[in-house]
Formats: structure tokens, sequence, C-alpha cells
């Protein structure tokens, strides 16, 4: 299944669908005037299993297919879409999406030209979802007993393995046909440590789109259930977080989330189109630090945000939004594109064949710079150092956005100090990167465990950063 | 609401998943079939932006196996119902439960499951009749009901309108079998306001499972505009310690947080800060929390829970003092109790605890009359972040709303944070109001807690 021609091959053997059943039903879509019509077929299937108690008490699988029709005049959108993959409810679903459009249009004759995307980021052997169950189970098993061998004070380990394999197919109007394979798996490990009358929790987890068996060596898991025991442990001792307007220095890796919400979500192309964003009409504009280049680049090889092609079928690129502090671009989906008289960027996302595509985040990132991470640290006379966060959320039109660190330090005199918790770090999105002093040598990508919402729906998602320093943000903890 | 009116196709593929999971050697199974018809449709302006239209059919289906020490147990789900798919899917869940461990809790309810089904008043079915162009003019009143409210409202996220038409049939291998209809219906409406170069957003919204029931279109543009142009001007307010008032909106969502906490997966997981405070007091005795799976027109509202069990009215905390937990059978079982009736059961979902219609009973302030008793403080009508974690208690979320000064609003505040621990809250809540606003299955009055910490400048 890893070459990336199968998906044509597979829904016209499962379902009968082919490129002559396709282009009747856009040629449905296209009897009234339309600017564009697709349809994206989906296969998925899931599973998971999950511990808790010592236990694997269950395991849960999934399928769901299904197709939607979406069409487009001007600004308006209309989409159908059914779990019944014929012919008879592909027509029917494309006779109610073009019901936006009042105008007749041409003969709706249309040519399909199936294509492969040029790459395969993720090419798997075996598919997560085919992985023998009882070899999840039994890493469930040895993950249990690893981690309260770590420590006495673990009181409750979770554990879950989620695997993933979803085909899909774009056919659009102007003539695209393509199909993409889609594996991803993931590992999260939670853990409860308690002494005395004190409970903490630790959270860890990796994932992307690669074999399972990456996931099941230990080389690979160890490390992420020692840094869960080691944050609940942490924690037992952590103090109230200060609140005030403090120098704070981010570490690398996941506290990339800041980028995500601080100007991922604000550089959406359906906000600026619509000119709802704290960043409409910047484009040229200085919006962060000199030094400070953010991109957003799906094409890196197996990350969990990665895409071979975005969900509208287009490929997905690196963009870079921010470079040395100016505002470059914005990541657009075919709609917000059109209408803004661009081209897309790859970053047309949907959860599912249920929903509509729009502009959405891949893999956000901040390119490293100079700085020795132990000399921004040795910078701070007294702040907050965070390495760790929960995750975060942004209002796109004030631009204030928050995120939640659930390991974090005070720093004294360039030192690091008592470790704290309940630290939520809240800023303005066009203003906190100009707030960039320091930026490390040290550029790290997650560990692949990020869900983007956005309109009710989830995608999976990446984040990245070096090590820097933002001076003077708001610090929100319990003690004034 | 009647099984005649659901039709049989759903309950036949119960029927036929249950009896093939037995027939492959399973102990016990249940199964759900939801089949969904909705419509969404948004407006921006006086412009469509989107129309959408779904039907959706999946069947989950849940299987014990016997085995030493227990049952094993597994669950599925699938879009896919043909006959031969459904078998597929059962012989897999018997497949993959067999690759699970034991588990001596596991298992169907022991028995009690409803017998009455009530008419909950969950559909009017006059309004399959309504027509999208009917649905979608209200959100174009709605759009044009906030422009018409400032001139400082120039722009907005749009209005949405949804209405969604909901079967359900659930069937067991203890021989329940129950079905339902269901409807919801809703508008939502995101104006945003300008001035100074500066813009804000806020909303409205209103939910109902009649149509005739939601709140007007010109009243939900109306209020969501006012809340958007109330936020001009924001600024950042000094840290320290302060009074918070909760507006209805905001309030809901430390309901939310007290019912994770009160969940019985969290209790016997020990992963509570309430976990050992069962008949204590855990709150000001001003709060008094319900849960009711029974309310008329509840947005929530089911004969059944999603284990086949009556729904019913659980008082969580009376005066302050905690009274029930929330609990399914496996989670009673953990903990030596009967079931609350609160399984929920997605099609897609494993079974686990939830909340039906929930509640906190409103005092008899008006929010105007707890501002003029608030000398110096904050009034949240936004919460943003996550930053609440069950097992601690501890609580900081990025916020905004309104400053008071001298019992009275003094300006808009943003770009700042509230932080406290949950339990101190509950018992700090010094004033209730008397504006309970039901605008989904939580609800809350405007509540004031006593101190917590603001961080700002």
């Amino acid at each position: 299944m890893s070459e990336t021609a199968a998906p044509l091959d597979f829904f016209r053997e499962r379902f009968g669908v082919d490129d002559r059943s396709v282009a009747a039903t856009l040629g449905t879509a296209l009897e009234r005037r339309v600017d564009h019509a697709d349809l994206f077929f989906e296969y998925a299937t899931s599973d998971s299993v999950s511990l808790e108690e010592s236990l694997v008490k269950t395991g849960d699988r999934h399928l769901e297919q299904g197709v939607g029709v979406r069409v487009q005049s001007g600004e308006r959108q209309g989409y159908a879409h059914t779990d019944e993959i014929t012919l008879e409810s592909l027509k029917l679903a494309a006779g109610t999406a073009r019901a936006i459009s009042e105008r007749a249009g041409g003969p709706g004759a249309v040519a399909v030209h199936p294509a492969r995307p040029s790459r395969d980021l993720y090419p798997v052997a075996t598919p997560p979802t085919e992985v023998p169950v009882e070899k999840k189970v039994a890493l469930l098993g040895e993950i249990d007993a690893y981690a309260r061998g770590r420590d006495p004070r673990v009181k409750q380990v979770m554990a879950s393995v989620v695997s993933q394999h979803r085909v899909v197919l774009v056919a659009a109007s102007d003539g695209t046909l393509v199909g993409d394979v889609r594996p991803l798996v993931r590992l999260n490990v939670s853990v409860i440590a308690a002494d005395g009358t004190r409970r903490e929790v630790g959270y860890q987890g990796m994932g992307g789109r690669y074999e399972l068996a990456r996931v099941l060596d230990p080389a690979a898991w160890r490390p992420i259930v020692d840094e869960a025991v080691r944050a609940a442990l942490l924690n037992l001792d952590a103090k109230p977080c200060p609140a005030g307007t403090m120098d704070v220095v981010l570490g690398p890796g996941w506290p990339g989330v800041l980028l995500h919400e601080a100007v991922g979500h604000g550089l959406e192309g359906d906000f600026n189109r619509k000119k709802t964003s704290a960043f409409s009409d910047r484009i040229g504009e200085r919006v962060a630090a000199p030094g400070v280049t953010v991109v957003d680049d799906g094409t890196i090889a197996e990350r969990r945000g990665s895409l071979n092609v975005d969900d509208e079928g287009t490929p997905t690129q690196r963009n870079v939004l921010i470079e040395d502090g100016i505002l470059r671009g914005y990541l657009q989906d075919r709609l917000n594109a059109r209408l803004m008289g661009v081209a897309p960027t790859g970053n047309g996302r949907r959860e599912s064949y249920a929903h509509l595509p729009m502009p959405r985040m891949t893999n956000t990132f901040m390119l490293a710079g100079q700085d020795d991470p132990a000399d921004i640290l040795r910078s701070v006379k007294r702040g907050l150092y965070a390495v760790s966060f929960a995750g975060g959320q942004v209002d796109i039109t004030s631009g204030k956005f928050v995120f939640s660190a659930n390991e974090a330090y005070l720093i004294e005199d360039g030192k690091l100090g008592a470790a704290v918790k309940g630290a939520t770090l809240i800023g303005s999105g066009p203003e906190s990167l100009l707030r960039v002093s320091r930026i490390g040598n040290d550029l790290a990508l997650d560990r692949g465990v990020g869900t983007c919402g956005k309109d009710g729906q989830s995608v999976p998602v990446g984040v990245g950063m070096p090590t820097i320093r933002l001076d003077q943000i708001t610090v929100g903890g319990t003690q004034a | 609401m009647s099984q005649a009116a659901v039709g049989p196709d759903l309950i036949l593929v119960v029927d036929r998943a249950l009896a093939r999971a037995r027939a492959q050697g399973a102990a016990a199974a249940d199964a759900v079939c939801l089949e969904s018809d909705g419509l969404e449709a948004r407006v921006r302006g006086e412009e469509i932006d989107f129309v959408s239209q779904a039907r959706e059919r999946t069947l989950g289906i849940r299987v014990f196996v016997s085995g030493p020490g227990g049952l094993r147990s597994a669950v599925t789900s699938t879009s896919d119902l043909s006959a031969d798919a459904v078998d597929r899917m059962a012989d897999a869940t018997v497949a993959l439960a067999k690759a699970t461990a034991p588990d001596p809790t596991a298992g169907l309810p022991d028995g009690d499951f409803a017998t009455d089904l009530p008419d909950l008043a969950l559909i009017d079915p006059r309004d399959r009749e309504v027509p999208i162009e009917a649905r979608i003019a209200t959100a174009k009143q709605a759009e044009a009901a906030a422009r018409a409210v400032d001139p400082r409202i120039v722009n907005s996220e749009g209005s949405q309108v949804t209405t969604g038409f909901r079967r359900v049939a659930y069937g067991n291998s203890a021989f329940f079998r129950g079905s339902f209809e269901s409807a919801s219906h809703g508008l939502f409406s995101e104006p945003i306001a300008r001035e100074n170069g500066a813009m804000q957003r806020d909303y409205w919204m209103t939910a109902a499972r009649r149509i005739a029931d939601l709140e007007a279109p010109d009243a939900v543009g109306r209020h969501a505009a006012e809340r958007a142009v109330r936020r001009l001007g924001a600024k950042r307010v000094p840290t320290g310690e302060v009074p918070v008032i909760f507006d209805p909106l905001t309030a809901r969502s430390l309901l939310g947080h007290v019912a994770g906490c009160v969940s019985g997966y969290a209790i016997y997981r020990e992963s509570s800060f309430l976990r050992e405070q069962m008949g204590e007091t855990i709150a000001s005795e001003r709060v008094t929390i319900v849960d009711d799976g029974r309310l008329q027109g509840g947005l929530a509202s089911r004969p059944f829970d999603g284990e086949g069990l009556p729904t019913r009215r659980n008082v969580l905390v009376e005066k302050g003092r905690l009274r029930s937990w929330l609990l399914d059978s496996y989670s009673g079982r953990k903990l030596g109790l009967p079931s609350t009736g609160n399984a929920s059961r997605g099609a897609a979902s494993a079974p686990g605890v939830g909340t039906t219609n929930l509640w906190l009973e409103p005092g008899d302030l008006s929010l105007e009359e707890m501002i003029a008793r608030t000398e110096r403080g904050l009034l949240v009508t936004e919460l943003i972040g996550q930053g609440f974690q069950p097992v601690t208690g501890d609580y900081s979320r990025g916020a905004a709303g309104l400053w008071i000064e001298g019992g009275r609003v003094v300006h808009p505040v943003e770009e700042i944070t509230i932080a406290g621990n949950l339990g101190e809250m509950l018992r700090a809540i010094d004033l209730v109001g008397n504006d309970l606003l039901w605008l989904g299955a939580t609800a809350a009055p405007s509540v004031r807690v006593a101190r917590m910490t603001v961080a700002g400048e």
C-alpha cells in the first residue's frame, strides 16, 4: 500500500470509483456556473489499545468511509457528504452542493488526469493498523512495568498506542486526480506520582507517520516513559508560579506551540481574506524581531504534520511566513488563494470527508539562531524558564494568545531555580515575537504529539523552536 | 417519541451485530446504531459563506469474551453498514477482545434497564419541513442585527445555523432494546468591532431541541455585537488579588471542570482532587449542582443512557456538600456503587461517563447587583487556554472581561490571566446570580469568587 498510485486502484476495486464516474459527478456539479468543484474520498481505519491499573482492559477499532462533494462559486461553498460511496449518492451530493450557485453553467464535461505525488514522505511496509494487536498490548505491559520500576512514588500509569491508516483520493474540476496513503502512529504515556497527600501528573508522548515498529523499540519508548515519570516527580516539589510581567526563556522543541498560537493561526488565509486577523494587510511589515524566521513546512519526512498532498490535492511545500522579522506570506487553501489572487500553498486541510477544508498549519517552527542556550539562560536576571506546555489557544481577531506550561523553573541571577507549576503565558500575537531578544542554535522539533483544533475540526500538526528569550511577557500564576 | 417512528432498520443492524458477536463466542455484547441528518450554513454580511449537508450512519459494537479472571472486552465502529461489513466488524471485535486482559469488573449492567420511554420533547416533527432557505434567512437576520447595533461593527466571522436530526437505537445481549429520535437546532453569531485600528470579536448563541424555542435571530446578533463593542479599548490591569465574577458563559466552564472531577473514572483512577471528599463540604453553601437527563426539552436529555439504564436527576453538590459521583456501571462497580445513569456512548467511542443537562442552581442577585457589590474586581466574559489540572485542581487561564471599580464597570480588560485552585475557588463563591442561562447542555448563572490572582502588568 505504500505506492502512491494505489489510492485510485483502491477506490476502484472497493467502490467501483473510476475516472469516468468521478468525471460524471464533477459534471453534475458543473451544470451550474461555478469556479471549482472537487470530490474527496476517504477510507480510514484506526485502532487503539490502552492500559490503566496495569491492565490492557480494552481495545478499539474503527472504520470510517465516505465522500464529500464541494462546489465553489465566488466566496460561496456548497458541501454535501455521505458515507455511501456509490455513483447514485455521489450524484445526489453533487446536486445538493451545486445549489449554492443560482446560475446555469456549461455542458458539465470535465476530464480528470490521474497523477501521483512526486514523492512519498512516509512510506511504510506495514500499515500500523495491520500490526498484530498482541504486539501493542505487550508494549503497554512493558511500559507499565518499566514506569513503576522507575520510582516507588509512581502510583498510576496510563498508556495508549493509537494507529491510523488513511487512504484519500481527491478529484477536481481542474483535472486533478491524486491520492495519498497516510499512516500515523502515536504513543501516550501519563503517570501519576504521589508523595504524602500530594499528587501530580506527568505526561509524554511520541508519534509520526512511520512504521509502528519504531514505537515498539525500547530505545524509543523508554526515554518517553522516563520523561513522563520525571515530570510527575518534579511537580511533586514544584512551587506555585509567580504572577506578573517578566523575562521568559522558552526551551527548544515543543514550546514552539508559541509560534502556532501567536502567529500561525493569525496567518491562515481565511482570516486574512476576510480581514478578521490581527495580521490582516500586514505583508511586508515587521512583525518579529530581526533574526526571527518562521516557516511552515509540510514536506518533512515522517513528521506528524506532514502530507504528500494536502486535502485538496495540492502538493505541500515549505512556506516562509516570517523572514528575518518581516511578514512574508499566509497559509492558503484553494478558495482563499483564488479570492486573494495568490497561489495555494498546500495548506488546505480537513479532519475527514465530513468536513470542509480550511487553511491549516502543517509543521510550524522557527529557524535556529546563533546563541548558546546556556548563555541565553545566563542573560536573565529574574524570570521564568519554560520547557514543556500543555497547549494553547488564540483569539485571532484581538491577537491575544495563551499557553500553559507543565514544566517550568524560576530563573534567578542567570541560574535555574525552583520548579514551578501552573504557569500560563499570555501575550499579543503581533507583538510577542517583537520581544524575542535571543535565539538559540538548538532548533528541535516536537516529539510528534500535536493536534490542532479550528472550527471544530482536529488535524495532526507539528511545532518546533530553538531556545529563545522573550522580554517582558505576562506570566499568570497564583503568587501575586 | 416512539419506537415505530424510528423504523426497524437501525434496530435490525443492532440485532445483526449482536447475533453475530454471540455466534462468534462473545459472552455478552451491546451495540448502538446512530443516524444523523444535518445542515450547517454560515452567512457573512449578506453573502452565504457555505452550506453543508450531511447524512451519516454509524454502528458501534462492544463485546465481552469470557476468560479466567473476568471478561475481556473490545469496542469497534463502522460507517459501512452493509451486512457483510457488520459481520466482519463483529468478528473483528471478538478477535480484538481476545487480545485484551481479563477484567473482573467488566461487563454489561447487572439489570434495571430502562422500562419507560418518557416523551422528553426532544423533537418537533414539523421542523423537518422547514426549508433550508428559511434557516439561512435567520442567519442573515442575525448578521444584519449585529451590524445595526453600532457603526463600529464592521466585519464578522459570520452567523451560523445548524439543524440536526438524529436517531439512536441501542440493544444488548441482556435483551434490552431501545430507540429514540431527537433534534437540535442552533444559531451562532460572531461579529467584529473595530476602533483605532484594533479589532475585537465576541459571540452569542442559542440552541434548542425545537426551532420555535430558539432565541430570536435579531436578539442573537444584537447580544453578540454588544459584547464585541464593549471590548473595544481593552487594556491590561495591574497584577494582584481581587474578586472575580464569571458571567454565565464563562461560569459554565467551571461546572465542566467540576463534572470531570466527580466522574467515577477520575475517582477510581485517583486522578481527581475531589477523590476523597464524598459527603464533605467542597464548595460554599450557595453552590448546588444538578445533573438531570430527563429535563423536558433538554439538549442532553435522553430516556436511557449509553448502557440502556434509565436516566435520572442526580444532585452532585447540595449547598456545598459533595453528594454524588457521575457513574456508569463500570466505574460504579469499581467504587461499589450503582450507576447514576450517566453512561455516555458515541458510536465510535468506548462507553464512558458523561454529564447530561448540568447546571448550577441560581441565586437571587442580578449581575448588576453583583457588580454593585464589588468594590474593585474583574468580570470575566471570556476564557482561553487549557490551564486546569484535575489531579490537583490547579487553575490558570487566559481571560478577557470588564474591570470594576467602585461597584461599576469602568473599562474592558484583556491579555490577563486568572489563577487559583478550583477547590479553593468553589469554597470562595460568595455570590450567585439569578441569571441562569441555557446556551447548551451545561448552564450556569453568574458567580463571584471572592479572591483570585489576576496577572497583568
